[in-house]
């Protein structure tokens, strides 16, 4: 009765399946027993108050826990068809997985550098090819028509706004599979916010997008699915469409929609 | 307005006010005490030495032990030894600093690593010579030489350059690393490409401050390869040499007829190096401290 | 949970990307390599200390085992390695060193201690910045400059002032030794000092204490753990000096028995003698036996000095 999205017949295999999954800092719980898939070509929103747990969870599909001591993951998480935990290249991993945090980090380098660091991590030297990926990468940000003139300055010398869409068109010189958005929006004004979110609708037919947001519109403008967090517990996860149609189940995902706490 | 100011110091706030400009005087004066011996050497030097530094006596090679001639074969020594102990120390001192700042665990290796620096910064330079003669000299044969007094140099002012490039590898942002890592980048490829050239300056001080040490440390090198006198330049890391410091004590202690501005000159030589090279380390600081781009 | 029922196996055709996350490319390698390099590098540390001690206790284990009579070497009164038959009491050594020190310290702990104050509760903005140059650039003395300047120049200063024929005495070295220590003494008194809590000096304040009462009552008590490691790596430090303490002391194997008299210092007798000792003999060894108990009390020093710092700021 409930499903929702596309038709369950023709769905393809998800892209990244989560099972049971917790996270721990020390002896701090930041996440229980969440479950979550990822389709193909598949836009999931997360929403919840602070200390929900999702950027934990965004962490944890990078396995950032293999580079963060006190960071410990419990649980199984696939992607492509591989259990995380037996993934022989995690540097593979990451680098088909783009990550865009809340506040921007615009590296020291130049913004042409910024942009070029994936590739070339990847093997990338040629220049004209390396030229292509900044330039495109760096207008689907909508950030090419400001700084297209100035490439070889700083980097981080950007305006917070500037240096998260130059964030993003690090992430997306990545060309990942998996694109990770955490509250990417807060750093921008609104004009920019939807510039990239017309963007976000078409990447859509190249990849998978978690879109963790603290604007409840925001899911509903862009996300497929949308899960509720709360407590570092997962709610409910239901068709976006749904959830703004009063299809929720869960009296706590009524309550935060309809802004009694959070 | 002029009558009652209500912020006067009453006369209690007045006698106390007052006992705070005498404790903070008094402290100002023992500060002092300590700061105007440091000028005084300095002043000391310049008057005593100064008349004995000339460009002959720093371009002489030294006669009748060290009494007559110049200092060109301890200074050329000293260089040597410094050159060869940064050759050697560095490398493994920034490999330390990048594992304590970028993999090691706060697990008992970790701590071990610590003690341990702590201890060979606190061992005695006297008991360094005994490992060098022990180690170096004898053991792995490099017989007295360079090789084997900047190896034992090289071992004593290792914590020196962990500390100081362990520091400035801390001062980079996390988040730089963890926005390369999200990138693909191995563990390594983030150190090479973002941590490290952006602590270069902290590098660069440890190398300055071991330069430091390398010239002004005497007892170390006295066994394991400086020799009191020496015509010859040295040819290569096996040939025994002078050095500045071991020829101050030379000439302070061991060799009769000395003219009195000979020490002093070669003091002052060797102070105006080591003040130099710190003043240096301490503008570097400062200047990265100025400008942090982030 | 019905959203979520897709089955969670992999595409029959895999991406062609996938392949690379179970290949093990040359960055990975690379990683790996440079991963043991550095951690190399890290042990080394534990290594090199460990040999430190190993060496200079093989040179020495001869000695240890066969003749070595550690009563006689700790209370002997007499050190003549090179009349026949030589003898090995390092007690006059021990006392010279103990004596030297403790009139470093006399003279140390109230600079350094005096200083930190100034630097860390007085002093702003420049002036301090300007005092910790100072500071740091006393520390960077060589102690062979520091000999020089007891040689020629605190030697006759002595003579004259206390009217003493040897000017070369444990008043010399003490100075000397005071004034080498006390730099690194006032840097780390300093951090102690920072390391207290500004509510603690503001809630003193505010009950109408002077900026004085504020030091004595709240600060320095709350920084005595860091004050006694300062102590503590001063002494370490004053203790294990060679040349300057060789070249000021006068370097007479007697018991000192007032600070105008001349001492020896184990370090300085390692320093003075091993030159002259025949590689093997029973002299060069019982000169390494010296170096390791040097090495066993500095190392026991530095640890306790480590230990209250460390025990201090977890507690923070």
């Amino acid at each position: 009765m409930v499903t929702a999205g596309p038709s369950p017949v023709a769905a393809p295999p998800a892209l990244l399946t989560v099972r049971n999954l917790s996270i721990r800092y020390g002896d701090k719980v930041a996440l229980q027993g969440v479950d979550l898939d990822v389709r193909p070509n598949e836009i999931v929103g997360i929403i919840g108050p602070a200390n929900a747990g999702k950027t934990s969870f965004l962490r944890a599909l990078n396995r950032m826990d293999a580079l963060v001591p006190e960071m410990q993951v419990d649980g199984t998480i696939t992607f492509a068809g591989r259990d995380l935990r037996d993934v022989r290249n995690l540097y593979a991993l990451r680098s088909r997985i783009g990550v865009v945090f809340p506040l921007p980090v615009g590296l020291p380098l130049s913004i042409y550098d910024n942009v070029a660091l994936a590739p070339r991590l990847r093997g990338v030297k040629a220049r004209s090819e390396l030229d292509g990926i900044v330039e495109r990468s760096l207008r689907r940000a909508a950030l090419w028509d400001e700084v297209k003139d100035r490439l070889k300055s700083l980097g981080s010398l950007l305006s917070g706004g500037q240096q998260q869409r130059l964030t993003i068109a690090r992430a997306l010189s990545q060309e990942p599979e998996l694109l990770l958005l955490d509250e990417f929006s807060i750093a921008i004004d609104p004009v920019t916010t939807m510039r990239i979110e017309e963007v976000l609708k078409e990447l859509r037919q190249e990849l998978s997008i978690v879109l963790v947001t603290n604007l409840v519109q925001q899911a509903r403008r862009l996300a497929a699915r949308t899960a509720f967090f709360l407590g570092g517990r997962c709610v409910e996860i239901i068709a976006t469409e749904l959830l703004f149609s009063g299809g929720a189940k869960d009296q706590r995902t009524i309550d935060y929609l309809e802004g009694r706490f959070g | 307005m002029t009558g009652a100011n209500p912020f006067a110091p009453t006369s209690l706030e007045g006698r106390s006010l007052a006992s705070q400009g005498v404790a903070k005087a008094g402290f100002l004066v023992i500060t002092l005490l300590l700061l105007i011996p440091a000028l005084g050497i300095v002043g000391v030097l310049l008057v005593e030495g100064w008349p004995g530094m000339t460009l002959s006596f720093l371009l002489e090679k030294p006669r009748e032990n060290g009494a007559a001639g110049g200092i060109a074969t301890a200074l050329v020594g000293t260089i040597w030894l410094t050159a060869v102990a940064l050759v050697v120390a560095l490398p493994v001192g920034v490999a330390a600093a990048i594992y304590l700042s970028e993999y090691a665990r706060d697990n008992w290796l970790t701590r071990t690593i610590n003690v341990a620096i702590v201890n060979l910064a606190g061992v005695p330079s006297i008991v360094h010579a005994l490992f060098g003669v022990g180690a170096f000299v004898h053991f792995l044969q490099f017989g007295k030489s360079i090789l084997a007094a900047s190896c034992t140099l090289a071992v004593m002012t290792l914590p020196v350059v962990i500390v100081a490039t362990r520091e400035s590898l801390q001062a980079v942002p996390k988040a730089f690393r963890e926005a390369t890592w999200n990138l693909g980048a191995t563990r390594w490829q983030t150190i090479w490409r973002i941590v490290l050239p952006n602590s270069g300056s902290g590098i660069l001080t440890g190398l300055i401050l071991v330069v430091c040490r390398a010239v002004g440390e005497t007892a170390p090198i006295m066994f394991t390869g400086a020799v009191f006198f020496r015509q010859l330049f040295p040819n290569g890391v096996f040939d025994k040499t002078m050095a500045l410091s071991l020829h101050l004590f030379n000439v302070s202690t061991q060799v009769t007829n000395v003219p009195r501005h000979v020490p002093f000159a070669v003091a002052l030589t060797l102070i105006l190096v080591v003040l130099s090279m710190n003043a240096l380390a301490i503008w570097f600081r400062m200047r990265l401290r100025g400008r942090k781009k982030w | 949970m019905a959203a979520n029922a897709y089955p969670p196996t992999a595409p029959p055709g895999q991406p062609a990307w996938a392949a690379a996350l179970d290949t093990r490319n040359s960055a990975w390698w690379q990683d790996l390599v440079m991963r043991v390099v550095v951690m190399a590098g890290g042990i080394s540390a534990i290594l090199f200390i460990v040999a430190i001690f190993g060496f200079i206790a093989s040179q020495g284990i001869e000695f240890i085992v066969h003749r070595l009579d550690l009563g006689a070497l700790l209370t002997g009164v007499r050190w003549e390695p090179t009349v026949e038959p030589p003898s090995y009491g390092a007690l006059p050594l021990i006392a010279g060193t103990a004596f030297i020190t403790l009139v470093a310290m006399a003279i140390a702990v109230p600079l350094a201690f005096g200083a930190a104050v100034y630097v860390g509760e007085f002093a702003r903005g420049k002036q301090r910045e300007w005092l910790k140059i100072g500071i740091e650039l006393l520390a960077a003395i060589p102690s062979v400059v520091w000999g020089v300047i007891g040689l020629h120049v605190m030697k006759p200063v002595i003579q004259d002032l206390f009217g003493v024929q040897v000017g070369l005495n444990v008043l010399n070295a003490g100075i000397i030794l005071g004034l080498m220590a006390a730099p690194i003494m006032a840097t780390i008194a300093e951090d102690a000092l920072k390391a207290v809590p500004d509510t603690y000096r503001e809630a003193a304040e505010s009950l109408g204490a002077t900026k004085w009462q504020v030091v004595w009552k709240v600060v320095l008590p709350h920084a005595r753990p860091g004050l006694s490691a300062a102590v503590l790596l001063g002494i370490g430090r004053a203790f294990g000096e060679t040349i300057a303490v060789l070249m000021a002391s006068g370097h007479r194997l007697m018991i000192p028995e007032s600070i105008f008299d001349s001492a020896a210092t184990l370090t300085a007798t390692i320093a003075a003698e091993l030159g002259e000792a025949a590689v093997g003999g029973d002299h060069y060894q019982v000169l390494f036996v010296l170096g390791m108990l040097l090495f066993v009390i500095t190392f026991a020093i530095n640890l306790t000095a480590d230990w209250i710092v460390r025990g201090r700021r977890r507690q923070a």
